[in-house]
């Protein structure tokens, strides 16, 4: 029972993650009906970015704020030089495109800080505290877990309460309407795109620490993962990315606690497969026809 | 896509020979020739192509001839992904566990031989169509799977399948024995071709009879009835639906052939070291495969061709720079590996927005231009 609760909460903290970055993957989604393979190599190169300041400077704190920067640069980078001039004849040509992004940023990565394991130190303990006899959260976990919270409620606050956010939602759905009505498309899928990849920024800094490490490859299972968590909710439901993310964290928690790691990516895709095939919508979605 | 019958409607005469529909369709029949032409036309463009490889590789270097048997196991693996990415519309990104699927097949076969003491040249055709077989039904459950997922969806499950192979080989230590991997007997030459007979050479012409049948097979395939079919599918399922085909048969059927030619491809690769090992099968290979396919243009066989000599030729580029360049071996190390992925990465990237229809597509293009202009004179 004590390994159960321990394995839930260190679930609960991981999943976390996974639910800032499938929220990555979402707004991306939403915003421009792509699905950005590249958020995970995204991700680690902000996190480069972040604990290289953060070791300069002598503080996470400055270091977490460089990340999200490089981040929303980051994004916006991607969509204004990139994205945007991808032919829209076949669907496949932005995933085409991300993933030559992944080729492309793992590399420069390895060529500017080398293809081995860099030191990434955690700003709280990483020791589970003990609660009543049992090993719970730690206090890295706590900040995780206030970390995504708030995020996700800025993100909710920005899309529900103001001009913006409303803007941008109006973008997405009716892009032809909301052009005629003065929105400036291009301009709201710009901020969309650097929105989600400070989102993905924030998520890798917080998911380097705990054992994973920084290295050019970081993200490649977790990008796996968040996809799925992603799917899980259904792409187009930023709460179903939240939900999904903690289920999948748990869910994988479970399986690394009882079966072992090496099980995981067998986990992940047999979990992908098993949702993909019964409710391809994702877990919220109501029914909708199919052509064919 | 079914024969175009002449239809009562309309008045108009048709003019005799291809209906103008046909003559529209990309990669249809162009002049209809009589029936079994186009097999002999084929069969005499790879017994051409397969004769000068064959003199080519009497004048190499050991070392290039194995580079050669490299561009040939991959080309096997191109072709077949090409047709699927290219000529059906599915996405995957699994092809590198597909390959690795073919070589530990060729692993453990040879292996079950070899520890019983058996021996003979017909093992190794044996074991390669065993990986052909192997890798042909996880094509099957993967495609079963496949033919309800479209795009992005179809990536994200191939994916989840590439960051697959270390795990299961790690999983079942005791049947691939981890991140050691799978040794196994090296392929010699046959005593008929004499004893000093370079070994690489024999390798090179094992890869490219591989090669050459995959190639004409699929080259049929793609210019019969169920290529079009492929091509249906991929431009309007609905239509397709119509039009009589089975979408999802159609869907599988693909995914199961381009499977089967990443198992042989495997499967000659590993025949190439004698050695299988995770490590050979990372996330990033099936990244090259999908570059070079891209580069070569995407559903095109000849550009197939141009995409595995890339991959090949490249991976090579950043030993070849150090040695020219002589660079300083903190920056050497650096470079290793790396510059090939940086490499690989932009030209995805720079074919995708520049040429979307890839090398052979400009060339393609370019062709039909000045064919315009010459009608127009």
């Amino acid at each position: 029972m004590d390994r159960f609760l321990f394995l839930t909460f260190g679930g609960l903290s991981t999943g976390a993650v996974y639910a800032a970055f499938a929220l990555a993957l979402v707004l991306i989604w939403r915003a421009a009906r792509v699905v950005n393979f590249a958020q995970g190599a995204m991700a680690v190169a902000t996190a480069y970015v972040g604990y290289a300041v953060a070791s300069a400077t002598g503080s996470y704190w400055v270091g977490l704020g460089a990340a999200v920067l490089a981040g929303l640069l980051l994004g916006a980078l991607v969509e204004r030089v990139l994205m945007r001039f991808v032919g829209h004849a076949n669907p496949l040509n932005e995933v085409i495109v991300a993933l030559g992004l992944v080729l492309l940023i793992q590399a420069v990565l390895g060529m500017v800080f080398g293809n081995g394991y860099r030191p990434a130190p955690a700003p709280f303990d990483t020791d589970a505290l003990t609660l009543g006899g049992i090993a719970a959260l730690s206090p890295y976990d706590l900040w995780v877990l206030g970390a995504v919270l708030v995020v996700v409620v800025l993100l909710a606050l920005l899309f529900t309460r103001t001009p913006i956010g409303l803007r941008m939602r109006a973008a997405a759905f009716a892009p032809e309407v909301s052009r005629l009505l003065g929105v400036d498309v291009g301009r709201m899928l710009t901020l969309g795109w650097a929105l989600a990849a400070a989102v993905g920024a924030l998520a890798g800094m917080l998911v380097v620490p705990t054992g994973l490490g920084l290295h050019p490859h970081a993200m490649d299972l977790v990008f796996v993962v968040a996809f799925t968590a992603a799917v899980v909710g259904g792409l187009d439901s930023p709460a179903g990315a939240v939900v999904g993310g903690l289920l999948v964290g748990l869910i994988l928690s479970y399986v690394t606690g009882y079966l072992g790691p090496d099980t995981t990516p067998l986990a992940v895709l047999v979990l992908l497969l098993a949702v993909l095939l019964v409710r391809p919508g994702g877990l919220f979605s109501s029914a909708r026809a199919r052509h064919v | 896509m079914t024969a175009t019958r002449p239809s009562a409607r309309s008045g108009v005469d048709r003019p005799a020979g291809p209906s103008p529909l046909r003559r529209l369709l990309p990669g249809a029949p162009a002049a209809a020739g009589p029936r079994g032409s186009t097999l002999l036309r084929h069969l005499a463009g790879a017994v051409l192509a397969g004769t000068l490889v064959v003199l080519l590789t009497n004048q190499l270097a050991p070392y290039q001839n194995l580079q050669v048997a490299r561009v040939c196991a991959f080309l096997c693996v191109t072709a077949g992904y090409t047709v699927l990415v290219g000529l059906n519309g599915q996405l995957s990104l699994g092809h590198g566990a597909l390959m690795a699927t073919g070589a530990y097949t060729v692993a453990l076969v040879q292996r079950a031989f070899d520890e019983r003491g058996v021996q003979g040249r017909w093992i190794l055709p044996l074991s390669l169509l065993a990986a052909v077989a192997a890798t042909a039904l996880a094509g099957l459950v993967i495609g079963l799977a496949a033919a309800r997922l479209r795009g992005p969806y179809l990536a994200g499950v191939t994916l989840a399948v590439a960051t697959l192979v270390p795990a299961i080989s790690t999983i079942f230590t005791g049947v691939f024995n981890g991140e050691q991997g799978l040794r196994f007997p090296a392929e010699t030459p046959p005593a008929f071709l004499g004893a000093y007979f370079q070994p690489e050479r024999w390798l090179a012409w094992i890869a490219l009879l591989a090669a050459l049948l995959t190639v004409l097979l699929l080259a049929n395939l793609v210019r019969s009835r169920f290529g079009r079919s492929l091509r249906a599918v991929r431009d309007d399922e609905v239509a397709a639906r119509l039009a009589g085909i089975h979408v999802a048969r159609t869907q599988v059927l693909a995914f199961v052939v381009s499977a089967g030619c990443a198992g042989l491809g495997g499967g000659v690769y590993a025949v190439l070291t004698a050695t299988v090992a995770p490590g050979k099968f990372p996330l990033e290979l099936s990244l090259f495969l999908l570059m070079a396919i891209v580069i070569g243009g995407l559903g095109s066989l000849a550009g197939a061709v141009w995409g595995a000599v890339l991959l090949v030729a490249l991976q090579d580029l950043p030993s070849l720079l150090t040695e020219t360049f002589s660079l300083p071996s903190g920056l050497a190390q650096r470079l290793e590996g790396n510059l090939a992925l940086a490499v690989f990465g932009l030209i995805l990237i720079v074919v995708m927005l520049a040429a979307p229809g890839g090398l052979h597509g400009a060339v393609r293009t370019l062709a039909a231009r000045l064919r315009a202009r010459r009608r127009a004179h």
